[in-house]
């Protein structure tokens, strides 16, 4: 069962085209990765999604049932914009966001009870926001976005404004929320993130969809099919390649580009009989870094 | 609704918890207290300067000493005037005073002698002359033979009682300057609040755009139930501390009151702050009129007054609150901005009060009628009319037009404040504020 579902979804501001015939679906239990540029309409979709605006044509479906204001509550939803009431001490701002999404009072004490002593910060109840820094802000608004053990969690660049230590926190809550069973969409444009976490990604540009799908099958979408041969010995002559599409050649190491009906085995095959010593071969799969530039066109970024 | 509910409990809790409304709701009653405490005893500061004097009375008109006063004690001195100057300069008594022989009992001057080399001030000296009047016109009416309750009837207050031909009200001044100083309290209590509250709202919408935190808000509920729970839970704030305000005040005055021994009506004469609406009062009390206001405090119709003013009140302070927090949820952190989209809110509410004051002193003109009835104004103007019984059907319509703008204006802001607490960093004009009324969710 797909947790989320869109299809053909549209939205304009005043003449301006946000989101334009967006569709793709999201399996349960996945992280999907939502990509693209600044202004792509990433935002526009997610203040949809959690039904902070409505399309103007197109359906979202949430469950298998089309999206209503019943499922708020299943999602948690950490903004790219985020903030809290700094005058609020952190236990009372927690209670009210808990309780807002639909938790009882005492659910949403023993809830926040529970992650308060996960993360080592009982002490924080009754400090104001104002007084954490800006690390543990965030760490708090995580709290608050995760309270309620939404289905379907959306983060909106999470790390931002994180140093190494808690982003590495951050990221092992995310992997263990993932491992019990929710569905995250996480929304960044740094790419390195999104290969080492999501399973899925679509990418979108200028309010359209671009690019679908698996990680992996991307990936193998993407490929150029080049090889790289390393050497353990400098190798000054090499036996004959030269039936072969040499990219780049060095005494190290040689980058192949294998086309048609050549299998990497019999090329292998070819040059240990010869004797050279190999130390590697390993087939070279572009990153989604260079996919995205490729995708959205290097004109398109603006950071 | 429990969500509504929440809301409305976090903006109240949040607002009444805060030292600074702790200190500032009970405060500002003990400074209001003092200062009046401070203004009546001012106003009311005799000379304290202590003076014995010596009085030699030739005219013989004096059977005792004039009686003591808190700052002069009298004492009748026989033993001649260069003794009573000798004792004076040893610092026995502060002064003499001479009493002459009356030559003529018709005589409307008199003069009488002080002997001293230090002055005596102005209120001291008044206190003086009007103790020897008293002794003068006893001695008059006795030489002269004249008969006391005649010369009592001699005096007369005239009074003009203005008695409506159609109608049974009575209608006295004394009842239009009562009738005033309520109308004109009410009016400018709903244009305080208006303006204390009204900005909280709007400073409060900024502040949640500004710190971020309205986009996690509005993903769990409506921007809708956000502004309502803003907007009642600020005004449940407002409504503790008028209470709390009015019960202290109340309190203070009474215990003012009983502490110089004048009553609380004089007290809030004597307050320049209040001098607009309690103009009524200062008039009563010139005219020396106290009790007949008194009484027409107790006759007024509260039973219709007070209810009516908290519905006017009410759906005021919607209606304004309202604007504000639209208003609000459209600027940024850009004070100037802020300052010119506050404007065209604040401006009917001060073209309100400028009206309100003068339709307390001709309540049934014709500005006074159709401002009370016109929504921007009527919150301000209608209540100020109330005192002085408009008509039913004035009242009525008042209340159809301000309930149906109330209802309007609420949805209006609603539309906007829905679209510009999301809105960021682009410079907003009204023309823009009207698009959005328009755009889809």
């Amino acid at each position: 069962m797909d947790i989320l579902k869109i299809d053909k979804v549209v939205k304009t501001y005043d003449k301006h085209i946000a989101v334009n015939e967006v569709s793709f679906s999201m399996p349960e239990g996945v992280i999907f990765g939502l990509l693209g540029p600044n202004g792509a309409g990433k935002s526009s979709l997610i203040r949809m999604i959690t039904t902070i605006t409505r399309p103007d044509s197109g359906h979202i479906y949430f469950n298998g049932e089309s999206l209503n204001s019943s499922h708020p509550e299943q999602i948690g939803y950490m903004p790219e914009e985020r903030g809290l009431y700094k005058k609020m001490k952190v236990g009372d701002h927690l209670m009210y966001l808990a309780q807002l999404k639909g938790l009882s009072y005492t659910e949403a004490r023993e809830e926040i009870r529970h992650w308060f002593v996960k993360l080592d910060i009982t002490s924080w109840w009754n400090k104001k926001v104002e007084e954490l820094s800006k690390g543990m802000q965030q760490k708090a608004q995580f709290i608050s976005t995760v309270i309620h053990k939404p289905r379907l969690l959306i983060l909106d660049e999470p790390f931002s404004g994180l140093d190494p230590v808690n982003a590495e926190l951050l990221k092992n809550e995310i992997y263990e929320l993932h491992k019990n069973g929710t569905s995250i969409i996480f929304s960044t444009h740094r790419m390195e993130q999104v290969e080492e976490i999501c399973d899925k990604i679509v990418l979108i540009n200028k309010g359209e969809n671009v690019l679908y799908g698996a990680v992996k099958d991307i990936k193998q979408q993407f490929k150029e099919n080049l090889f790289r041969i390393d050497f353990t010995e400098d190798q000054a002559l090499l036996p004959d390649l030269r039936s072969l599409n040499i990219v780049e050649q060095t005494p190290q190491y040689v980058t192949l580009k294998i086309t048609g009906n050549q299998e990497s085995n019999v090329i292998l095959r070819h040059l240990l009989d010869s004797g050279v010593p190999i130390r590697a071969f390993n087939e070279i799969l572009p990153s989604l870094n260079e996919i995205f530039i490729r995708q959205v066109g290097e004109s398109n970024i603006q950071q | 609704m429990k969500k509504l509910w929440l809301i409305i409990q976090r903006e109240y809790m949040s607002r009444v918890t805060k030292k600074a409304f702790i200190l500032g709701t009970i405060l500002t009653p003990l400074l209001i207290g003092g200062l009046i405490f401070l203004q009546v005893k001012l106003v009311g500061y005799k000379d304290d300067n202590f003076k014995r004097i010596a009085v030699l009375d030739e005219s013989g008109i004096l059977k005792k000493a004039p009686d003591n006063q808190k700052n002069i004690h009298f004492s009748l001195f026989t033993e001649g005037l260069d003794k009573a100057k000798k004792q004076v300069v040893e610092k026995q008594f502060n002064g003499v005073l001479v009493i002459p022989k009356i030559e003529d009992a018709t005589s409307q001057r008199f003069t009488i002698k002080y002997y001293s080399d230090e002055k005596l001030g102005n209120d001291m000296s008044d206190d003086i002359e009007s103790k020897i009047e008293d002794f003068i016109k006893d001695y008059k009416v006795s030489t002269l033979g004249l008969d006391t309750t005649k010369i009592k009837a001699l005096k007369t207050r005239i009074e003009i009682d203005p008695d409506p031909i159609e109608g049974d009200e009575d209608a006295s001044t004394v009842s239009g300057l009562v009738a005033m100083a309520i109308g004109g309290m009410m009016g400018f209590f709903m244009y305080l609040s208006v303006f204390i509250y009204g900005m909280m709202i709007f400073r409060s919408v900024m502040e949640e755009k500004t710190s971020r935190i309205v986009e996690v808000m509005i993903s769990s509920v409506k921007p809708f139930q956000l502004m309502l729970g803003k907007i009642i839970g600020v005004g449940a704030v407002g409504f503790t501390q008028f209470v709390i305000w009015f019960i202290l005040i109340g309190l203070i005055m009474t215990g003012i009151s009983t502490m110089i021994g004048t009553d609380s009506a004089q007290i809030a004469a004597s307050n320049p702050q209040m001098n607009a609406t309690m103009q009524g009062v200062q008039e009563v009390q010139a005219g020396g009129k106290m009790e007949l206001a008194l009484t027409e405090l107790q006759n007024q119709n509260w039973w219709l007054i007070l209810p009516m003013f908290f519905i006017f009140f009410l759906l005021g302070y919607f209606m304004y609150a309202s604007l504000f927090a639209a208003v609000g949820s459209a600027v940024g952190d850009d004070q100037g901005e802020a300052q010119s989209l506050t404007l065209p809110i604040t401006i009917p509410v001060i073209v309100a009060i400028y009206i309100m004051m003068a339709a307390v002193r001709s309540p049934d003109s014709s500005l006074a009628v159709w401002s009370s009835i016109f929504p921007l104004f009527s919150p301000i103007v209608m209540p100020a009319r109330l005192p002085f019984h408009p008509p039913a059907w004035q009242i009525a319509l008042s209340l159809t037009f301000l309930v149906a703008t109330v209802i309007g204006l609420v949805w209006i802001a609603g539309r906007i404040y829905r679209i510009g607490i999301l809105m960021y960093g682009k410079k907003v004009t009204f023309k823009e504020l009207g698009k959005w009324l328009f755009y889809k969710d």
